[in-house]
Parts: structure tokens; sequence; C-alpha cells
């Protein structure tokens, strides 16, 4: 796993309160995480802060797994 | 009308978690106030954090994670945690844990706040001046709202009745209890948990309420001696935090399931001031009049009430016309009241402390005793009333009037009655 991957897991347990070993590239925030519309904009804004970069609201939309957010944030970041 | 009765009770406050612990706490003379450690802030009254230890309900201290949690403790301030820990006691102790549909929507949630989440306002600004708009969290409004107690309440035990919330300052918990006590005896619900709770012991809070010259500052390195009521001596509030949730029920829905009766609310009444923001009338006529037609409701005499919860926040002026209020309405019967301020015990709760007096008005009917006024040294003016100074009294207590009143010139008296058929 990348550092990357490793971070956003991290904040996904720190926000969602779910285990550790939950939190799988392919896990669905809404449908395996049992977060709602507002913790996902918490979880983006989470993101945001913890890497430094803006997500955009189309683009935020497109994030719906714990991949899709790694993914994002390996194209969109300098790390 | 219905008859509506009180069959459940739960409290988070300055002296602990959980009812029995606080009365017995109460009772024997326990003061709740502890000085406030912040290296910052030049205004230090005494304060009694309602979650100062970590531990268990068994114990009488406060865990937070008993009641919410933990991810959702993060998205909202105290007064939505303490009134969770409160209404979760309150139906415990009611045994009344609606599951069935009809159940779930005859039974409802009208917990009040005085202020709501400050804490949370404070934090948010701060972090929206520092870092602008796009940090603000999805949480802020709805972990703030002072209705989201009731909200929050109604979701964890599934209560779809009425939803409603009380915001009248210092009266809230009083008005949210009468309130919902009506709307049982009108029939909109069986069963309401009602109450208030706050959580305004922080810095923003603690300067605000300093500013109007509201706080006792004279005791700062002696904070147990800072509430004193009816005290010469006294020169303020001490604020205090937590929530008081009471189950009111009709009578016959109480008596089908076998639940045990604190009391029966036979009275309620409400008035406002129309003089000030701040400061009472000074011919206490609001508080008068408020009393008054709790009396004329429960259709009772004066003279028939035994025990006087009063609102006495150990403010100069307010402690008096209170006094005198009282010595207006019970005329020559004075001298057989007893009347005691619990807030020299626990603070000044804003907007729980009529909640949580409800609650030891039903205590204090159902073991006869009194509660103490502490710090009662030498009262500030003659009275024929019975304060109750240091010592809780042991006296016959069947019927209780409990006072409250807020800001902006609002007041709010229950009245209750030992339960007989």
């Amino acid at each position: 796993m990348s550092d990357i991957s490793e971070r956003v897991k991290k904040i996904v347990v720190e926000h969602l309160g779910v285990e550790a070993d939950k939190v799988t590239e392919n896990a669905s925030f809404i449908d395996d995480l049992g977060a709602d519309s507002l913790d996902t904009v918490e979880l983006v804004m989470a993101f945001e802060e913890e890497f430094g970069c803006e997500i955009p609201d189309d683009a935020a939309e497109t994030i719906l797994t714990v991949g899709d957010a790694v993914k994002f944030l390996e194209k969109n970041t300098a790390a | 009308m219905r008859r509506v009765v009180i069959t459940g009770l739960g409290l988070v406050s300055p002296l602990g978690c959980g009812h029995e612990t606080v009365w017995q706490r109460l009772t024997a003379g326990e003061n709740a106030a502890r000085r406030v450690e912040t290296s910052t802030s030049q205004i230090s009254p005494a304060r009694s954090p309602a979650r100062f230890h970590a531990g268990t309900a068994a114990d009488g201290t406060f865990n937070p994670n008993d009641w919410m949690e933990h991810k959702e403790q993060r998205k909202v301030d105290d007064f939505i945690i303490y009134a969770m820990g409160a209404a979760t006691q309150a139906l415990t102790d009611a045994g009344w844990k609606p599951t069935a549909y009809e159940d779930q929507i005859r039974t409802g949630v009208l917990i009040g706040s005085g202020i709501g989440g400050l804490q949370g306002i404070e934090k948010t600004s701060l972090l929206f001046a520092e870092k602008g708009p796009r940090r603000v969290s999805p949480f802020f409004i709805p972990g703030r709202l002072i209705n989201l107690a009731s909200g929050y309440v109604s979701i964890e035990h599934g209560l779809k009745g009425p939803n409603h919330a009380v915001v009248t300052a210092c009266s809230t918990g009083a008005h949210a209890i009468g309130d919902a006590s009506r709307l049982v005896a009108f029939g909109d619900a069986d069963v309401m948990l009602a109450g208030g709770s706050e959580s305004p012991v922080c810095r923003l809070a603690i300067a605000g309420f300093a500013a109007c010259r509201a706080l006792s500052t004279n005791f700062n390195d002696e904070p147990q001696r800072a509430s004193r009521p009816y005290d010469r001596d006294r020169d303020g509030f001490v604020m205090g935090e937590g929530a008081g949730v009471v189950v009111v029920e009709e009578l016959e829905h109480a008596k089908a399931r076998g639940a045990k009766i604190y009391a029966e609310i036979i009275g309620y009444g409400l008035s406002g001031d129309a003089f000030h923001i701040t400061a009472p009338a000074e011919d206490g006529d609001g508080a008068f009049r408020c009393m008054t037609a709790a009396v004329k409701r429960a259709g009772i005499d004066p003279a028939d009430i035994d025990y006087i919860n009063a609102h006495g926040t150990s403010t100069p002026m307010g402690d008096e016309i209170e006094l005198a209020a009282v010595e207006r309405l019970f005329g020559n019967a004075a001298g057989k009241v007893s009347m005691s301020s619990t807030k020299s015990a626990t603070g000044h709760l804003l907007g729980a402390a009529g909640a949580i007096e409800a609650i030891f008005s039903a205590l204090a009917i159902r073991d006869n005793l009194a509660p103490p006024t502490l710090n009662l040294d030498n009262p500030s003016v003659a009275t024929a009333i019975d304060l109750v100074p240091h010592q809780a009294r042991r006296r016959t207590i069947d019927t209780v009037l409990s006072n409250s009143f807020g800001f902006g010139g609002t007041n709010a008296s229950l009245i209750m009655r030992r339960y007989a058929a």
C-alpha cells in the first residue's frame, strides 16, 4: 500500500468509526462503511486538509470508494 | 383533561450522573462547584463541569461513551451528549422502550436548551476566520441546533411522536416539562421525554455572562462558597452544565403498564415580565402571576404547597424579588412552607436548571425531604419562610412548586403532587 493509501485509510477509520480491516480499496463509503451524505462531505474536506489540495464538487461526487479517493489524490497531489 | 404523571428520571449534573447518586449527594449537602482551570481567561468563577471525570454511570461519574457513539460525539456540542445521557436514563428508569410502531408514534420528545452549541460556534468561527468557508463541517449546523437534542434522542430510541424544543433561557427546562405535560394532557402523545440540557462552561459564555455582571466573582479562590442564594454576601450565580430529562406520561397509560409514579404534574403557569432584557421586574409581579397561574391550574390553595424549589440563582436582585413574590402569594401561610435553592449545590445550569430542579422536586415528594440551601450563613432579609439553610429538612412534602425565570422576562412555575388515585 502506498503512503497516500495509508493516510486515506487512517482518515476513513477516524471519521467513520469503522474497523481498519473493513477499509479496503473497493469499500464504498455509503454502502459498506455506513457513511451518510454529510459524512462523505466531511471526508472530502478531511482529504483536502490532509493533502493540501482542493477537490472540486464535481470531482468529489465521483469519489465513492476508498480506491476512488486514493486514485484521485495520487493524480492530484504533489506528494 | 387527561392526568399526567412523572414515571422516569434522568440526570447528568455537576453533582454526578444518575438521579439516585445526585439526590443522595444533594441531600447530604455536597457542593459541586470547582474553580475553572483556563490559563488564558481573566475571569475564573467557580465551575462545575459535568464531564470532569471519566468513568461509568454506576459510580456516578459521567462518561460520554456510555450514551453516544464516539464518532457521533465528534459532530455535536456537549449539550446534545448530556441530553442523550439524561434521556436514556429516564427511559430506562421508566421501563418504557417502545418498539411497536403504535407505541413509537405515541411517544415524543421535548428537550430544550437556553443557548445550544456555543462551543462549536466559537470553534467554527475561529476556523472560518483562519481557513475560510471550505473548512466548515457539514455537522456544524446540525450539531449546534437546539432542537437537535430532541432529534438525536428520537433517532436513538425510535420515538416518532411530537418532536419539539423550547428556548426560554433559564426557564427552558420548566417550560419544556410544562408544555410536554400539556401535549400529553391534550392527547397529542401518551408519553413525552421532556427537559433541558446545557453546556455553557466555555470561555465565550463565561465572558458573555460576566459582561452582563451576572456571575459571582468575589469567591474565585473559594468556589464552594460562591453560590449562596439569599445570603447577604451573594454576588452572582455560578455556572454549571448538564441535563435533566423526565418521562411524563398519561396516568392510565402508566397504570396499565404498572409503571412507578414519582408524582403527578397538577399545575403549570407562565408569564412575562415585559420589563428588561436581563433584570427581573423589581415588583416581582411576573413571578407572582406565574406562580398564581400554576396554583389556579392545579386547583389548590397556596397553603397546600409544602416545598418550593426556588429559582434562587444567588444574584443580588433576583433572590429577594422572588422571595417577596412568594411571601405575597402565601400571605399568612408563609411560615409553613420550606423553600430552598439547589443552585447552591449544583450551580446554575441555565436551560437545564428547571428540568433538574423538577427532578429534585419529584424526589422531595418521594422521600419527604427538602434539599438544603448551602452557604446561607446570614440571610439578607428576614422572612417567615424556612429557607432550609445548610442541611436537608425531613418534613411532610406532598405538594411542590418549582420556579424558573429567564432572561427576557420569561417565567415558568410547575406544581407537582404526590400521586393519589
